[in-house]
């Protein structure tokens, strides 16, 4: 499946006439997190609009996978607030919300894609039922209905039907990366955190990836917050960058002007050291 | 000094009873829910059945009727033994009859013959967590527990039928008690499911992983299955050789060098019952 | 459509001792409907670096730089992303190729994103490929492995695809045959008259000459230029 296939419907983001959504999907507002005298991150704020793609850049020790993770719930901040558009409930502090709803959203209206598949795949489940989980943790009970969903999450995702009940450790890299994303997306989240989605793959394989990626993210009009410290990965995927540095954001923008038109002296620093090929 | 006046009465001291009593009574109260307890050592290994001790020793009284099963046998060596220990160590009256028996003792079967009110079912236990083949974690487990997320458990039998065309779970087949909490029935086969919606009061004890639940009478416990793949507890369409049962679970018997076999009931005392009443009946 | 007005550019390079490099200063002009405006000025005057903020791609520091009512120098990135979308395309010099993507769906892509249906955008696609000269057997490849002038017409079919209300050319005529060229002109001529503005680029002066109903020096707004 390619890019122009699963972009059939219409886009989600921006409808015609109503370009602008009435409120953000998430909103951040002074989250930093520390350990003790060290700084995870420190004071960030941003908004993410629904179907807008975020990338969190930065190098190894930046914060942006700290970040992530206080984002996702994963880590609890120590001040700040995380807001998320609750469906019907508008906009509600993850850090007052009780864990069996936190719980119940991260396994529906979220998904985690792990920069090692290992820690986002249940291996020793075959890829359909990795694909299945999600679907019967919400209730799915219908056998033939749910192997129906699983082999049409594979086929979008370029893993051939025969391989349904296969388990991933049989599988490539690059195709349990794959299946991890299939296996996250199959409830229709409306947010998707992304922590190195590429890392730790070979540079084909990569570019399939991203490819996958960016016709999944524009076809389904997913929101997603992607951290990574490729730039190329940015480019394709996030409609806006924030650069991150010691902790703090150094700058935000648009995408293909933070990458081409750097201000910060550290965004100057990363753009300039990427190799050209 | 007899041989019981050397031990407390079933072996267990009275406040290690009361600690597993009050577990259990908790266990009956929350249906399905495994209680932690303070598991003692017992002078047979684990494995052999140190849970399903502990509970029976705590419930038996001096005027019980103990029955002890093993694969649904009176007769093998971990249901003589475990019958002997209590017959020393409490000096209760044993029996093989199920009907008799006030308390029973179990590993792998539920007896044939319905049980009734008043009587206890003590199930051996040497897993009790149903989640644990899919997650690990006993923080997780416990808290999909508490948060009654149970998709994991569909997914073991989603690949069952992925890899067999069908729930090949043939024991320890996990059931949903009162519409909460999921549970390991045991490796008891999943013949014998529908038979725990009974009058009798049925308790788990698992020794090495310190856990008791329980089941209390006329409690309602639903197989887990799919809607296109629905429970059944069906077994071969053989008849026993000896008594020639059809509705009762069997046992394949090698009886000779040369692979000839046999099936006869796994409950050797619903065998004999049905053989004598036989007998009877012909001589009659 | 668009108006430029009073718009300042420079670069700190903060990694090069800090140095500041002035580009452009005031620099204003403006592009009604239907209108072909040409930058000109020589090598380095500005005008990518002018046509790239008129895109958003560059901050301005100074001025109002306002495409259908947005101004891009005030802009938050979402309405920069919507005015891209609907409202504003751009042809660069060179195709900036997405890896696997076939050609055709390279082509169709902005139209998917204004919610085409499949089939027609890729209908249209199909018809500006062939418009250029591109093949039939290479629509299913991807232009990673094509030749430059190959890659600039992908490149115009793409930026012709959706009708925008304003257009940026960059040397849309650069590295092209007579034929092509032709093509070309033709699909700027047909923009202009159901009402584009656009804004080029044209090194090729008999093109700008044909196109082009005006020329602005962009060393006007050099920033030694008084």
């Amino acid at each position: 499946m390619s890019a122009q296939d699963c972009c059939e419907e219409p886009c989600r983001h921006f409808p015609e006439d109503a370009w602008r959504p009435e409120a953000p999907l998430l909103a951040v507002r002074g989250v930093s997190k520390s350990w003790g005298a060290r700084i995870g991150c420190a004071d960030v704020s941003f908004e993410l609009w629904p179907g807008e793609v975020i990338g969190i850049v930065g190098e190894s020790g930046s914060g942006k996978s700290t970040l992530l993770n206080c984002l996702a719930g994963h880590l609890a901040p120590d001040v700040g607030e995380i807001l998320f558009d609750m469906r019907g409930a508008g906009l509600v502090d993850m850090r007052r919300m009780a864990e069996p709803e936190r719980r119940r959203l991260a396994r529906t209206d979220w998904a985690f894609v792990h920069q090692n598949p290992r820690d986002g795949l249940r291996m020793g489940v075959s890829a359909g039922g990795n694909v299945g989980e999600r679907l019967m943790a919400v209730g799915a009970r219908h056998y033939a209905a749910i192997r129906g969903q699983a082999l049409d999450w594979l086929d979008r995702v370029e893993i051939a039907a025969d391989r349904i009940d296969d388990r991933p450790a049989s599988f490539s890299g690059g195709m349990q990366q794959r299946l991890q994303i299939a296996r996250n997306l199959v409830t229709g989240p409306r947010l998707v955190f992304m922590d190195e989605p590429t890392g730790g793959l070979d540079v084909s394989v990569q570019a399939r990836l991203l490819d996958l990626m960016r016709g999944l993210v524009r076809g389904m009009g997913l929101s997603a917050i992607v951290v990574t410290h490729d730039l190329a990965v940015v480019r394709l995927l996030a409609d806006r960058l924030i650069v991150m540095k010691g902790g703090r954001v150094v700058e935000a923008g648009l995408t293909d002007q933070v990458l081409d038109d750097p201000q910060h002296a550290y965004t100057q620093l990363l753009v300039s050291s990427v190799l050209q090929v | 000094m007899t041989e019981t006046d050397q031990y407390n009465f079933a072996y267990l001291d009275e406040h290690t009873k009361r600690m597993i009593r009050r577990a259990l009574l908790k266990a009956l109260a929350i249906p399905g829910y495994q209680v932690p307890f303070a598991s003692r050592e017992m002078p047979m290994p684990y494995g052999w059945g140190t849970g399903g001790v502990q509970v029976t020793a705590s419930v038996l009284t001096p005027n019980d009727s103990l029955k002890v099963i093993d694969q649904g046998a009176d007769d093998t060596t971990n249901a003589v033994s475990i019958r002997r220990f209590f017959q020393k160590t409490a000096g209760v009256s044993t029996t093989t009859r199920t009907t008799e028996a006030s308390v029973i003792q179990t590993r792998h079967r539920i007896p044939e013959d319905p049980l009734r009110e008043g009587q206890i079912l003590v199930y051996q236990v040497p897993i009790p967590e149903p989640l644990r083949f899919l997650e690990p974690r006993e923080t997780e487990t416990r808290k999909m527990h508490a948060l009654e997320e149970y998709g994991l458990m569909h997914v073991k039998l989603y690949e069952d039928i992925a890899r067999h065309g069908e729930i090949a779970t043939a024991y320890a087949y996990p059931v949903k008690v009162e519409g909460r909490y999921v549970m390991d029935p045991s490796p008891i086969p999943k013949f014998d499911n529908p038979k725990m919606e009974m009058a009798a009061i049925q308790l788990f004890g698992a020794g090495r992983e310190q856990r008791i639940y329980a089941v209390p009478p006329h409690t309602r416990v639903v197989s887990l299955d799919f809607e296109d793949h629905p429970f059944e507890a069906r077994k071969g369409g053989l008849s026993c050789a000896l008594c020639g049962s059809e509705e009762s679970y069997l046992d394949e018997v090698i009886v000779d060098d040369a692979g000839g076999r046999m099936f006869v009931c796994s409950d050797t005392d619903h065998c004999e019952g049905r053989r004598s009443q036989a007998c009877t009946e012909a001589e009659g | 459509m668009i108006e430029i007005e009073g718009v300042a550019k420079r670069f700190t390079l903060h990694n090069q001792g800090g140095a500041v490099i002035e580009v452009l200063r005031e620099a204003t002009l403006s592009v009604a409907p239907g209108e072909c405006v040409a930058l000109t000025g020589a090598s380095g005057a500005g005008k990518s670096t002018l046509m790239r903020m008129v895109y958003g791609n560059y901050l301005a520091h100074a001025g109002r730089i306002v495409v259908g009512g947005v101004d891009l120098v005030r802009a938050a990135p979402f309405e920069v992303v919507a005015l891209r979308r609907r409202t504003l395309g751009y042809v660069s010099q060179f195709l900036r190729v997405v890896p696997r993507v076939p050609t055709r769906a390279v082509v169709a892509e902005p139209l998917l994103a204004l919610g085409w249906p499949g089939e027609r955008a890729r209908e249209r696609a199909e018809a500006l490929l062939a418009r250029l000269n591109i093949p039939a057997p290479l629509w299913e490849l991807s232009p990673t492995t094509f030749s430059g002038g190959e890659q600039q017409r992908v490149n115009i079919a793409r930026g012709f695809a959706h009708d925008y209300p304003a257009l940026l050319l960059d040397e849309p005529t650069a590295s092209l045959d007579p034929v092509n060229r032709e093509v070309v002109l033709s699909l700027i001529e047909a923009a202009k008259a159901r009402g584009a503005a656009i804004l080029g680029i044209f090194h090729d002066a008999e093109a700008r000459a044909r196109v082009c109903d005006r020329e602005v020096d962009v060393s006007d707004f050099a920033s030694g230029a008084g």
